[in-house]
């Protein structure tokens, strides 16, 4: 296992039903995520992106294949090495299509949850969560529900929740589908960024060739199968 | 972070009318809880009250409450006669139905042993106890008469000298305390035609018997008064009440009056247990029974809510699993919406209930054994109740959150 990696998929598959009503939603994915790297996973719908995306995070196993996390077996096949939902809490941050906030609870309140939950003091959480907001910009729209934020201001504190633990990973899924196209490309710089400053492996799927330059490297899939992969840079 | 609290901030409006709509469903429950205890109450209250360590009624019968009993007034002077007996009343107990101001005005008539008894041991609220032998009477408040009201009762009307409290009968009737001839001229009024034509009738049997055409002068007689008519005598009362005197045995007092062969006798534990086996008993077990279905309905009413709710929050349970939360967040997140629902709906129940059931006809009484009886019942059916949601709950997958 190599340590430089945050993420690494080793050949994983992932088959739904059997005999005739099988269906392979990806086969023999292998990708590396360096810490700090921001990768693109792109493709046309059903060819797979979410599948892998899901495996990684860990709330869909693979049928077979290894996922490694920053360097410790987690999941082969679909026998779970360690406590998911631990793991899951101490090194993974998500970002979805869908900002994903909790209804009921403040911008502020939706960070501090996750740091709440990783055994962070409530006060320490509300410093830390109030940092985070501040870093992102929406610092000023803490005290809001989601519902009175706009798409891009939830998608912020979306991100500021993903960072709020300093994941290993971070995992977005169509981050930039419900914004316009100049809001959508702050939010991939926004990735960008937050992978360099906080040394995580950074895994976008994305629909948008807009802002591919953002990418340090792009990995295309069609029918489950990584058809081609580039890098911008080393 | 109280997750269960910043939900129900979110959501105050629609956790309102749930926990009034919870509030009011308990509410039935503690209100069946308090009929219920009102009838035991109601049916035993006059047998606590009146003091009577022992009740001779006649034989063979469970009277003079759960039955009809009938004995001869000269019982009280016999019973007095029995050793370790320090006093005997005379108890006469019926009730009637009149007409007051177009409204039907049941009384139960409640005849006391003047001058022994006037009334002393009665919760008076305003007035005085008996002063006469006739023409006096202390009502409950039940009645809704007024202190010095007069009303008419056969051919004689009755002054209200006293006004009392929480004397009810058990049938649910407020009681009325006469002297015993007073309470008797209630209970035997017949009218002027219905006297015309008994007289009439004693003497048509006087003439077709041997004994009219034997002693021609018994025929006069027929014309007299009832009570004056040696053969016919007093009418008769519902029973006698024995106070034992200090130290003596109430068992030996018992158990020499039951060998009499004309009267049964019983303890006021006996009479309690005649009206509580007895008269009272199938409406007590049917509104027993009434209760635990409204419970058990209380407790699915409940647990749909509490399924609801948590459908409600299944795209945020998933989010919340996906980022990390323990089993034991979600748990917590669910189990104290139910307790919170369960806790300010008994609250509500027990405030309302406070200014409502004063307000029944019939008494419902909570007592503190039974509330608390209903919390620990109302905090099972929250817990119990919020299996269904929690079962739920930890059934999402994480994916749900990405949907």
């Amino acid at each position: 296992m190599n340590d430089h990696f945050a993420i690494t998929t080793d050949n994983i598959t992932k088959i739904y039903g059997s005999g005739n009503t099988e269906v392979v939603a990806m086969r023999d994915v292998s990708l590396n995520v360096r810490r700090g790297e921001v990768v693109a996973l792109l493709g046309p719908s059903g060819s797979g992106k979410s599948t892998v995306l899901t495996a990684i995070g860990l709330i869909n196993p693979p049928t077979s294949g290894r996922v490694i996390i920053n360097g410790t077996l987690v999941l082969d096949g679909p026998v779970a090495r360690t406590n998911l939902r631990s793991f899951r809490r101490q090194h993974i941050g998500f970002v979805f299509q869908k900002s994903n906030l909790i209804p009921f609870l403040t911008a502020l309140e939706n960070v501090q949850i996750a740091l709440e939950l990783n055994d962070l003091s409530p006060s320490r959480a509300r410093t830390r969560a109030l940092e985070l907001l501040d870093q992102l910009g929406v610092a000023d729209r803490a005290g809001n529900l989601p519902s009175m934020l706009s798409g891009g201001q939830q998608q912020r504190v979306a991100v500021a929740r993903a960072l709020a633990n300093q994941p290993s990973i971070i995992l977005a899924d169509e981050p930039t589908a419900a914004l316009d196209s100049h809001r959508g490309r702050q939010v991939m710089e926004l990735f960008a960024q937050v992978a360099r400053d906080h040394g995580a492996g950074v895994i976008v799927v994305t629909h948008d060739h807009r802002a591919l330059d953002v990418f340090d490297t792009l990995y295309e899939m069609e029918d489950g199968v990584v058809t081609k992969s580039s890098s911008h840079a080393a | 972070m109280n997750l269960a609290v910043k939900d129900i901030r979110h959501n105050l409006g629609r956790f309102a009318l749930t926990t009034l709509g919870v509030g009011m469903l308990l509410m039935v429950v503690m209100g069946m809880g308090g009929i219920y205890r009102g009838i035991v109450e109601d049916a035993t209250l006059l047998i606590d009250r009146v003091g009577a360590d022992l009740w001779i009624v006649q034989r063979s019968t469970r009277g003079p409450f759960a039955e009809l009993s009938r004995v001869n007034p000269n019982l009280v002077y016999r019973a007095r006669s029995v050793p370790g007996v320090q006093d005997t009343r005379e108890f006469v107990y019926h009730t009637i139905q009149r007409e007051r101001e177009g409204k039907p005005l049941r009384i139960a008539v409640l005849g006391l042993s003047w001058p022994t008894d006037k009334g002393e041991w009665l919760p008076l609220v305003s007035g005085r106890v008996l002063a006469q032998n006739h023409f006096e009477m202390i009502a409950d408040q039940t009645l809704g008469l007024a202190l010095h009201e007069r009303i008419r009762l056969g051919k004689e009307t009755y002054t209200v000298v006293g006004l009392t409290t929480g004397m009810i009968s058990s049938g649910g009737d407020g009681i009325a305390f006469f002297t015993v001839s007073d309470a008797q001229a209630i209970q035997f009024d017949t009218s002027g035609e219905a006297v015309r034509l008994e007289r009439e009738s004693r003497r048509s049997r006087g003439e077709r018997s041997g004994l009219g055409a034997k002693q021609p002068t018994l025929l006069d007689q027929a014309a007299r008064p009832s009570q004056e008519i040696a053969a016919i005598g007093r009418p008769q009362i519902s029973a006698v009440m024995v106070t034992a005197a200090p130290g003596a045995n109430v068992d030996d007092i018992a158990r020499t009056i039951s060998g009499w062969g004309d009267v049964s006798v019983f303890t006021a534990d006996g009479q309690r247990e005649l009206l509580l086996k007895g008269s009272v008993e199938k409406i007590r077990r049917q509104i027993g029974l009434f209760r635990s279905l409204l419970t058990i309905i209380a407790a699915i009413i409940m647990a749909l809510i509490l399924y609801t709710l948590t459908l409600d929050k299944i795209h945020s349970i998933a989010l919340l699993k996906l980022i990390g939360a323990p089993n034991t967040v979600i748990l917590g997140l669910i189990l104290q919406q139910a307790l919170v629902l369960g806790v300010l709906g008994f609250g509500i129940a027990y405030a309302i209930g406070q200014r409502l059931f004063p307000m029944f006809p019939r008494r419902v009484i909570l007592t503190h054994s039974d509330l608390l009886q209903l919390g620990a019942i109302v905090l099972g059916i929250s817990i119990a109740s919020s299996i269904l949601g929690i079962w739920k709950a930890l059934r999402v997958s994480p994916n749900e959150a990405l949907s």
